[in-house]
């Protein structure tokens, strides 16, 4: 029998999901032809807000790759727009001119951002928050200019303007109601959020109707009906969306808001199907991405012809709001009216409110802020209508309580427990009895749930106990290394103390690991811990490092890499420069740039040049690879400067001198100034010096990367010598207290400034003692260029390729 | 560059002591590019050197087990199959290699 030919309008998470269903369903069933506007495959447009926000790349958030659509033979055209629908001859047509015919059809167009009609909104830097292309134009723009005016205090617009903050610009988020997500939150829990967003840098024009956009070309300034202009270098709408229904319409299928749809996801048109937020079901149309999965199960059971029970019913919408330092749930009805109760609990010290909205002994909604833990309860308490009259108000509000119910039991298999991956409670179920899985670690790499952005790993580790029973240790849940073993990376550096563990192979065999050889997590872990437990005597494994430390030179995308020659203090000379200047002539390195740390960098050097580029260069290695000490950056200081009163220069040399080529958990970038004006930015450096009349006050725990974190004052002291002891000091216990990949932001955070004050500074006997240790992993430090261009082998095995040509007989 | 005569499908690519335990080692033959691995059991693995991800060399990847992690956004890809691992999909080409005599050859 000849498949069916299945048309799917729109690349989107409604639809391809659906399509993922169908092939579950069905996978021989349909040839299948996708056609999408944007030119990416399909993303995970939840979490642009999360790329927006510096927490993930663009990279990061594909959901199927073009292989995946190769793999199930789905023919996919991006860049490709549907025209028309001809529901009598049962083709369509393209703006390509192309002419396919099918026999069904899936329309997941979408919606499009609904941009206000004002006069300017036109104008260039006038933007919406909804594709890739969106994320793109903000962060090119936060580059140039500083000031961002966002319109509409809703999740997608508080999600844009902390994404903006997050890239360094002035953000004033404009709303036309007195009340931020008025749509989802009641007036307490909305004043409690934009307190806590202004306290982030948010400016709020609260009850502003925008009047129009000013600018010649590029916005200017944006104006108010009530209010006075403010300045705009870029304007971002996020004020709603609406359906993308034009092309079904002018199709003459029956339209209203959304493409009308009955519980089987059938419209006007026959085997013509809508799913996704281009849908209306009930009246209702949904922009969140619960409802479209359930919508695409039930088309997928449909289209295959399977049973479907009831068909879709409607879901009930909850949110959630993703905005780093704030959690916002809401789920349901929330709002009171004479039918409903509510129970309140309201912490203005903790910053923590909860509502539980109740009617007829059922919980029909929610709103919960600061402390967003017991959501999926919530969820499930109002899916599966518990009748809760038997439960004091107390019970509802604590997690932990014995008391509660056993949702997990009760919920049923399809229900979805991963929303960003679409992965319902019966996937987890099955992969755990199919795969024998034990932890919510094995679970993530097995189905994707909580890959994305992690808040159902509580529920997932429900599961797990509830489907294993007393077989499920939860305790060994607590962030484990990675998924070859149950120990945490503290359980491993005791054991490591404890045994005295000299080599990797022997880790993971006496602590029982799960793959014999251990994984791409695991093993730079352990061969970090082991040299750091035993500086003399531990050999570094090569194998066991990421490719940048083992090569000592950082790859890049086409598989060249780049070289970075010390320069202490960032201070060079004539000379240097010339035979740097020399050596990329030679090579002709494509690319010369001076890095954020004060160095030059040669981009786009072949591996098998990089040891001569070594050797021509003759200087030692910059450490741009390694989790190590990378820079110190300086300040002119007191040789040249006009303010600077200190020799920033000739400490930092000094400073980067003793510690380099030393390992850290994470790299480690110092920076030292010669007076607050601060020029080394040495704020958000892991350890920064600034100069002030007559002493250097050492900072601690900044960063500058993704996660903006102001560097805090250690302390204050006189002299150069008790600069690099309290350097050698703190970085000594950061070395053997910080988990693998732990920055030092991270870290204080964990342990805390005030201990890491009474350990290093109060604690003399503790102090001398970490310094002492500090001295001895100085000692055995080896120059690694010099090492690999003077040791044939390791140059032959690291750098060495071969090349064969056949002769034909 | 070498040049050698080669049997139709066999090659004899190098010594098995010229390569270095589970660090990949790239090979060129009439430009395609293999990824050479000698594991840790002395069995020597050759698969396509090109992650199905981002193109990755995953000569340059870290080898535990059977498995090689792409240097570029760390994929796990099984040696034996040429199998991308879970929760990522995908697949490489392998080919055959033996040690004979010592000697490591791969069938083309």
């Amino acid at each position: 029998m000849s498949k069916r030919k299945l048309i799917l309008i729109g690349n989107g998470m409604a639809g391809v999901r659906c399509l993922e269903e169908i092939l579950k369903e069905d996978p021989e069933k349909f040839e299948i032809t996708v056609f999408g506007r944007e030119s990416h495959p399909n993303y995970n447009r939840l979490m642009l807000s999360s790329v927006l926000q510096g927490d993930t790349s663009i990279d990061d958030i594909v959901l199927n790759s073009y292989e995946w659509y190769e793999r199930n033979n789905i023919t996919l055209c991006t860049g490709e727009t549907v025209t028309v629908i001809q529901t009598e001859k049962k083709t369509i047509q393209t703006d390509k001119g192309k002419s396919m015919a099918y026999d069904d059809l899936i329309i997941a167009t979408g919606s499009n951002p609904f941009m206000l009609p004002l006069p300017g909104a036109d104008k260039e830097g006038v933007i919406a928050f909804r594709d890739i292309k969106d994320c793109e134009t903000m962060i090119q723009s936060s580059e140039k200019y500083k000031k961002a005016v966002v319109i509409g205090g809703g999740l997608l617009g508080l999600e844009a303007a902390r994404g903006l903050l997050n890239l360094g610009m002035d953000v004033d988020v404009v709303h036309i109601m007195d009340h931020l997500m008025e749509r989802q939150l009641d007036v307490t829990a909305s004043t409690m959020l934009q307190a806590e967003l202004e306290n982030q840098g948010m400016n709020f024009l609260m009850n502003h109707h925008t009047e129009a956009i000013i600018g010649s070309g590029r916005v200017k300034k944006v104006t108010f009906r009530n209010g006075k202009p403010v300045k705009a270098d870029l304007v971002v709408m996020a004020v709603g969306i609406k359906p993308n229904v034009g092309m079904a319409a002018d199709s003459g299928i029956e339209t209203n808001r959304g493409i009308v749809v009955n519980d089987y996801m059938e419209t006007s048109a026959p085997d013509v199907y809508a799913v996704g937020e281009c849908a209306e079901h009930r009246e209702m149309v949904y922009g969140l991405v619960a409802p479209l999965y359930e919508q695409g199960k039930v088309l997928a059971k449909r289209i295959c012809e399977k049973e479907t029970g009831k068909g879709y019913e409607g879901s009930i919408l909850s949110t959630k709001l993703k905005v780093s330092g704030v959690d916002v749930f809401s789920a349901g009805e929330f709002v009171d009216d004479p039918t409903v109760r509510a129970v309140r609990i309201q912490d203005d010290f903790e910053k923590i409110y909860k509502k539980i909205v109740i009617r007829d002994n059922k919980i029909v909604g929610a709103v919960l802020f600061g402390d967003t833990s017991e959501s999926r309860n919530l969820l499930n308490l109002i899916h599966n209508e518990i009748d809760v009259s038997d439960m004091s108000q107390v019970n509802i509000l604590q997690t932990n309580d014995d008391n509660t119910p056993n949702t997990v039991a009760e919920m049923s298999d399809s229900e979805t427990i991963c929303g960003c991956n679409g992965v319902s409670k019966g996937d987890i179920v099955s992969a755990i009895q199919n795969d024998k899985l034990t932890s919510v670690t094995q679970v993530r790499d097995c189905t994707n749930a909580s890959r994305s952005c992690g808040t159902c790993k509580g529920l997932v580790g429900e599961i797990l106990e509830y489907t294993l029973g007393d077989d499920y240790d939860s305790a060994s849940e607590k962030e484990s290394v990675c998924s070859c073993t149950t120990l945490t990376h503290e359980e491993v550096v005791y054991e490591i103390r404890a045994k005295g563990l000299s080599h990797t192979r022997e880790v993971m065999n006496v602590l029982d690991w799960q793959e014999e050889e251990g994984c791409s997590k695991c093993r730079p872990a352990i061969n970090y811990y082991l040299g750091m437990v035993n500086p003399i005597d531990y050999e570094d494994e090569k194998e066991s490092r990421f490719v940048n430390e083992r090569m000592h030179a950082n790859i890049q995308k086409d598989g060249t890499y780049s070289v970075v020659p010390r320069m202490y203090g960032g201070v060079t000379n004539a000379k240097d420069l010339r035979r740097i200047a020399d050596v990329a002539d030679k090579y002709e390195v494509p690319l010369l740039k001076i890095t954020g740390g004060q160095r030059i960098d040669l981009l786009g050097i072949k591996k098998e040049d990089v040891p001569n580029v070594w050797k021509d260069l003759d200087m030692p290695s910059g450490y741009a690879y390694g989790k190590a000490i990378r820079t110190v950056k300086t300040c002119v200081g007191e040789d040249f400067c006009r303010f600077g009163t200190q020799d920033s220069i000739g400490l930092g040399i000094a400073i980067e001198k003793k510690f380099e080529k030393l390992n850290t958990p994470h790299k480690v970038k110092m920076g030292v100034s010669a007076c607050p004006r601060n020029c080394a930015e040495s704020s958000i450096k892991d350890v920064g010096v600034i100069g002030v009349e007559g002493a250097w006050e050492i900072y601690v725990g900044g960063n500058g990367g993704s996660s903006l974190r102001a560097a805090e004052l250690l302390c204050s002291v006189s002299s150069d010598e008790k600069v690099l002891e309290t350097i050698a000091a703190y970085l000594q216990y950061y070395r053997e207290t910080a988990q693998y990949l732990e920055r030092t932001s991270h870290w204080i955070e964990r342990v805390g400034l005030e201990n890491v004050k009474a350990v290093i500074l109060e604690n003399t006997q503790e102090r001398t003692e970490l310094i002492e240790r500090m001295e001895i992993a100085l000692t055995n430090l080896k120059e690694p260029w010099q090492d690999i261009i003077s040791d044939y082998k390791k140059k032959h095995d690291l750098f060495e390729e071969k090349a064969l040509t056949m002769i034909d007989n | 560059m070498m040049k050698q005569t080669l049997s139709k499908q066999q090659v004899k690519i190098c010594p098995l002591d010229e390569l270095p335990l589970q660090v990949g080692k790239k090979i060129v033959i009439n430009e395609q590019e293999i990824a050479l691995f000698r594991l840790q059991n002395d069995t020597v693995k050759a698969v396509e050197n090109k992650c199905p991800h981002k193109q990755g060399p995953l000569s340059e990847g870290m080898v535990s087990g059977d498995n090689v992690f792409c240097p570029l956004h760390d994929w796990k890809i099984n040696l034996d199959t040429g199998e991308v691992q879970k929760p990522d999909d995908g697949c490489v080409k392998t080919y055959l290699a033996e040690v004979v005599d010592n000697d490591v050859y791969i069938s083309l």
